[in-house]
């Protein structure tokens, strides 16, 4: 039954980003690139399409996932919510933000559109999930090295 | 113009949806990037091949499928075709590189923090948001 519903949640995510524009490189880049605005061709809708999606998700997390998780019930389907809980800002966060930044803004992929784009079995969106998934092993492989170090640091 | 607007806004009503199908009954977070990691390597259930991850994956690319035709039809939304924006193929290896290592050393992608960590209002998050938003245009803009 949970794996219906993350199919489900699946398709209604992949129809979302195929209706919004944000599967498509080339209007992200139009709103990425800013200096458009001079010519006044930006195309800022993909601002208002994550505000759509978060005036939805922010009030369903307020009202009801919240007060759920404060009096320890679970979700409708699990004993309990698998949700991050850290809450400290460190150098991994900001330069994998970062680097993520930079990737996305020299095509206007990201990996939700990287996997939706899949399904044309163009190789070039082949190459790039490849890629992409390269990167995220590398990125498993230093988040350990990192958390080696902290477990048992150099001495000077 | 405003017809184009209103689809684009449909798109971001069904994107918050997902997401919070999946929180409410399942209790996951839908950030892609995390969910692409846990279909390769954490499996929590041993045993079974198939973890919801998985699942999600599959339902992202049968979306494009099932979707193509009418999108194509009705509202005049191409697929997108990679190969014929001339690309070359060192660049979108160096993208696809840094958007998946990226990510990874971030703990999430657009849809994780901006959608679901801004959601939960998450310091880290929001930080994150930021910190690629910044990144992102100043490279659309320096490159473009």
């Amino acid at each position: 039954m949970r794996n219906l519903v993350a199919l489900l949640s699946g398709l209604l995510f992949g129809a979302g980003l195929l209706l919004s524009g944000l599967a498509d490189p080339a209007k992200v880049l139009g709103f990425l690139d800013i200096s458009l605005m001079v010519k006044g061709e930006w195309d800022p809708s993909l601002m208002l399409v994550m505000m759509t999606a978060l005036g939805v998700y922010l009030p369903v997390y307020l009202l009801w996932v919240k007060p759920r998780m404060a009096s320890s019930q679970g979700p409708v389907l699990d004993s309990q919510y698998h949700v991050p809980n850290r809450s400290h800002i460190d150098g991994p966060l900001i330069v994998g933000a970062a680097l993520f930044g930079l990737g996305w803004g020299m095509l206007g992929i990201c990996p939700g559109p990287a996997v939706v784009n899949l399904s044309s079995l163009d190789p070039m969106a082949l190459a790039f999930m490849a890629a992409m998934v390269l990167g995220a092993y590398l990125g498993r492989l230093i988040q350990r090295l990192i958390a080696r170090r902290q477990q048992c640091p150099v001495e000077a | 113009m405003f017809s184009s607007l209103a689809i684009a806004l449909c798109g971001g009503l069904l994107i918050g949806l997902a997401a919070s199908l999946l929180l409410v009954v399942n209790g996951r977070i839908a950030g892609i990037s995390g969910i692409i990691s846990g279909a390769l390597w954490r499996r929590e259930s041993k045993g079974s091949l198939l973890s919801w991850q998985v699942y999600f994956i599959a339902g992202l690319v049968l979306s494009g499928l099932l979707l193509a035709v009418p999108l194509k039809e009705w509202l005049a939304i191409e697929p997108v075709v990679l190969s014929a924006g001339g690309i070359a193929m060192p660049t979108l290896l160096l993208a696809g590189l840094l958007v998946g290592l990226g990510s990874s050393l971030g703990n999430g992608c657009t849809s994780g923090h901006c959608i679901c960590g801004i959601g939960r209002l998450s310091p880290r998050s929001i930080a994150a948001s930021l910190v690629f938003m910044l990144v992102g245009i100043m490279a659309a803009v320096l490159l473009h």
